[in-house]
């Protein structure tokens, strides 16, 4: 599988023939659906909450920097600090003086995106900083050197059995002799693994769901406890966040908090959820020496002004993929990016520049089932759509698409050459056809008859039946 | 509404007129016996969604501009497509926004536009006289369901029990020109939905936009099940003598 969005259709090429992969993403489908839905109804006024969601990430985005600033000044005053980054590259080189500042050997991770976004593992990796990712999927996906496929289940596209070969491939080496092939058996192996792993490790490095104006404090939800023992132990906590996670207020994070795990996995709430604010206080038992909160723009800020704004409110739920049947039938992989299905669709090219993306805001049949699952209310095919017409006004598309779909528009531009230009087409398909109800081949058809018969027409066409009888047989 | 005949212009949609004139001829029999007079202006080709979602916007807008040159003069416009219907409602607003004159015209023709069912239905008060037959099942396609609300319309009309699937609102992988541009996806995505219809034990597939028809027929063909797929507008005139899309090969 490529590491380039242009490969997309390459890509699920490959993923629709691995038949591992695709039991793990009907597995995934058939739950996430489930859980969603039984969350979703067992609370009636979460419509109401989306809308207010919506209107609190809005108000935000209008008031960005004020937010940055009052977030910034809080987490001074609660004795942490804010590193501002215009790119990835400033990011890693932040991340990499702090890690050096404290002769880090070996880092723990939370779940992080945005860590993925700015390539930091294998940066570290480079400078002899070794990182352990401590989310369970992040830590099989660390073990495969393999990218996440989904933003809140990273490895959603192993089967068990592929976990536990992997496990078995690696962790003979370190004590655990013995193929676990149990589910239960399998996370315990990796949490004793973990366990020492926190105790050991010199700085915690874990991503933000929201980062709170009002308080200066970070959060994060996680479900298996790991992002507290990620940042609690390490004698530093670097926090990395993109800048649209900020919101105004406490009470506002839990509104948003009351949206994201029941859109994500149909849980009401992630089994913890996890304020930060400034490093271990003079009398508070335990927790970091330092809190840094490393602040990632990445073309974010150019996004604001722009008819692309809308994607910011974006929560990193991944009910948009969960919902999306190419998503479902390619896998995250096929995407080549750091994030996947129709938020990947929309964000890849806006921060990476849509001349490689391209290929992307076409991954869609425009089926309109992600906007109507988004609890952020983006509406995705809208800003894909209009991606397409970026690309297209660049002719940066495919030269023959835009050949055909141009042929095409300029004949039905004039109604009595394309009633006569389709007389004449549909005469040539009835004398192939010679009376089929379908041809199995057509020339300048094989993108519909490598899979599908290609229906034959009825005979005339309408318009033409129509303008010389108004009736058949009348 | 006056005691005169409503005045409808069907708005035939590309892929009826070229590949499935019955179903539009099922569609003005509807009309009439739903009480309409009804015509079909020569001036009409294509609504523009191939360009529209394709990204090319300037053609888009000009068989915007031509379609609604077409249809404006009609009392109502009737579509046997949710999803071309919803180009014309939902999108010509959006394509015209910068144009004050054609933005109002945009407006006019999107509210007196209707998909098929859900003018009969909806406008008309119509129903059939018979209830259909047959083990049916229904394709609720992507556009007229989630852009116009179409879902109770046909199963009104069609007065008789439909097989439904356990995942009627998702995608059948059509998508216009995304199932040539990534065929293997679309074509993935069918087959879980063929997998779907067929566990229904139903032996008609019917739904309201001919190309996801096509799509799913042309599939099915190939894979050599026993489905048959018919438009709508066909089942509820009763017009069940015509070969189903993509029929025998033969």
């Amino acid at each position: 599988m490529q590491r380039r969005p242009a490969a997309f259709n390459a890509n699920a090429k490959e993923a629709l023939l691995d038949a591992d992969l695709q039991r793990a993403l009907g597995a995934a489908e058939a739950g996430f659906g489930v859980k969603r839905r039984k969350a979703i109804t067992g609370l009636p006024e979460f419509d109401a909450l989306c809308d207010q969601a919506t209107a609190i990430k809005d108000h935000v985005l209008d008031h960005l920097d004020i937010y940055l600033e009052r977030f910034e000044t809080q987490v001074f005053a609660s004795g942490g600090m804010v590193h501002w980054c215009e790119d990835a590259e400033q990011a890693r080189q932040i991340i990499l003086k702090l890690c050096q500042s404290v002769n880090a050997k070996m880092v723990t991770k939370g779940k992080s995106m945005v860590s993925e976004e700015i390539g930091l593992n294998p940066f570290l990796e480079a400078n002899t900083i070794h990182p352990v990712e401590t989310d369970l999927g992040e830590y099989i996906i660390q073990l495969a050197d393999e990218p996440p496929s989904h933003i809140i289940g990273p490895a959603l596209h192993k089967t068990k059995d592929q976990v536990s070969a992997l496990f078995h491939e690696h962790h003979p080496a370190i004590g655990y002799p013995d193929r676990l092939e149990e589910g239960e058996a399998l996370v315990g192996e990796a949490r004793a693994i973990l366990r020492q792993k926190y105790l050991q490790a010199d700085v915690g490095i874990t991503g933000a769901n929201f980062l709170i104006a009002e308080t200066g404090s970070t959060v994060i939800v996680t479900n298996e406890g790991n992002g507290d023992m990620t940042q609690i132990f390490p004698r530093m906590h670097i926090v990395i966040a993109s800048i649209e996670k900020i919101v105004p207020t406490l009470e506002d994070a839990a509104t948003l908090l009351r949206v994201l795990a029941r859109s994500a996995t149909g849980q009401e709430m992630s089994v913890y959820t996890t304020f930060s604010t400034g490093p271990k206080r003079r009398n508070d038992a335990d927790g970091p020496e330092q809190f840094h909160v490393v602040l990632l723009d990445n073309g974010r800020s150019e996004l604001l002004g722009g008819s692309q704004r809308d994607i910011l409110r974006c929560i990193r739920c991944g009910a948009c993929m969960n919902n999306c049947p190419v998503y479902m039938a390619a896998g995250g992989h096929a995407y080549g990016a750091t994030y996947m299905g129709p938020m990947g669709s929309v964000l890849t090219p806006n921060l990476t520049g849509l001349k490689q993306a391209q290929a992307l805001p076409f991954a869609s049949s425009f089926c309109g089932k992600c906007e109507s699952v988004c609890p952020m209310r983006i509406p995705l095919p809208r800003l894909m759509r209009e991606l397409r017409s970026d690309a297209h006004a660049a002719r940066i598309t495919p030269v023959r698409e835009r050949f055909w779909l141009a042929l095409w528009s300029w004949v039905a531009q004039r109604p009595e050459l394309y009633h006569a230009l389709t007389r004449i087409g549909l005469g040539v398909l009835r004398l192939l056809g010679r009376g089929r109800g379908r041809f199995r081949w057509l020339p300048l058809a094989g993108g519909w008859t490598a899979t599908r018969d290609f229906p034959a027409p009825q005979g005339k066409s309408f318009m033409a039946q129509w303008a010389k009888q108004k009736r058949p047989g009348a | 509404m006056s005691s005169a005949k409503p005045k409808v212009a069907l708005f035939v949609t590309c892929l009826v007129d070229l590949f499935r004139p019955s179903a539009a001829f099922a569609a003005v029999t509807l009309l009439e016996a739903a009480g309409c007079t009804v015509d079909a202006p020569q001036s009409q080709t294509c609504c523009g969604q191939p360009a529209y979602n394709s990204g090319d916007k300037a053609d888009a807008m000009a068989l915007a501009v031509q379609t609604i040159r077409a249809l404006m003069d009609y009392e109502y416009v009737v579509v046997p497509s949710g999803s071309c219907a919803a180009m014309i409602r939902h999108h010509y607003p959006d394509l015209m926004a910068g144009d004050a004159e054609l933005a109002a015209q945009a407006r006019a023709l999107a509210a007196k536009t209707y998909e098929l069912t859900q003018f009969l239905h909806d406008v008309m008060h119509y129903k059939p006289d018979a209830a259909a037959s047959g083990n049916i099942t229904y394709h609720d396609a992507c556009s007229g369901l989630r852009e116009l609300g179409v879902q109770a319309q046909p199963r009104a009309l069609l007065q008789s029990p439909i097989l439904e699937n356990d995942d009627g609102e998702t995608c059948c992988g059509f998508g216009g020109t995304f199932c040539v541009k990534y065929t293997d996806v679309s074509t993935a995505i069918a087959d879980k939905k063929l997998d779907k219809f067929s566990a229904t034990g139903a032996t008609i597939v019917t739904g309201g936009d001919l190309g996801c028809l096509m799509h799913l027929a042309g599939r099915a063909a190939r894979r050599g099940m026993d489905l048959q797929f018919r438009h709508v507008a066909e089942i509820l005139a009763g017009d069940i003598q015509t070969p189903a899309i993509a029929g025998p090969e033969k």
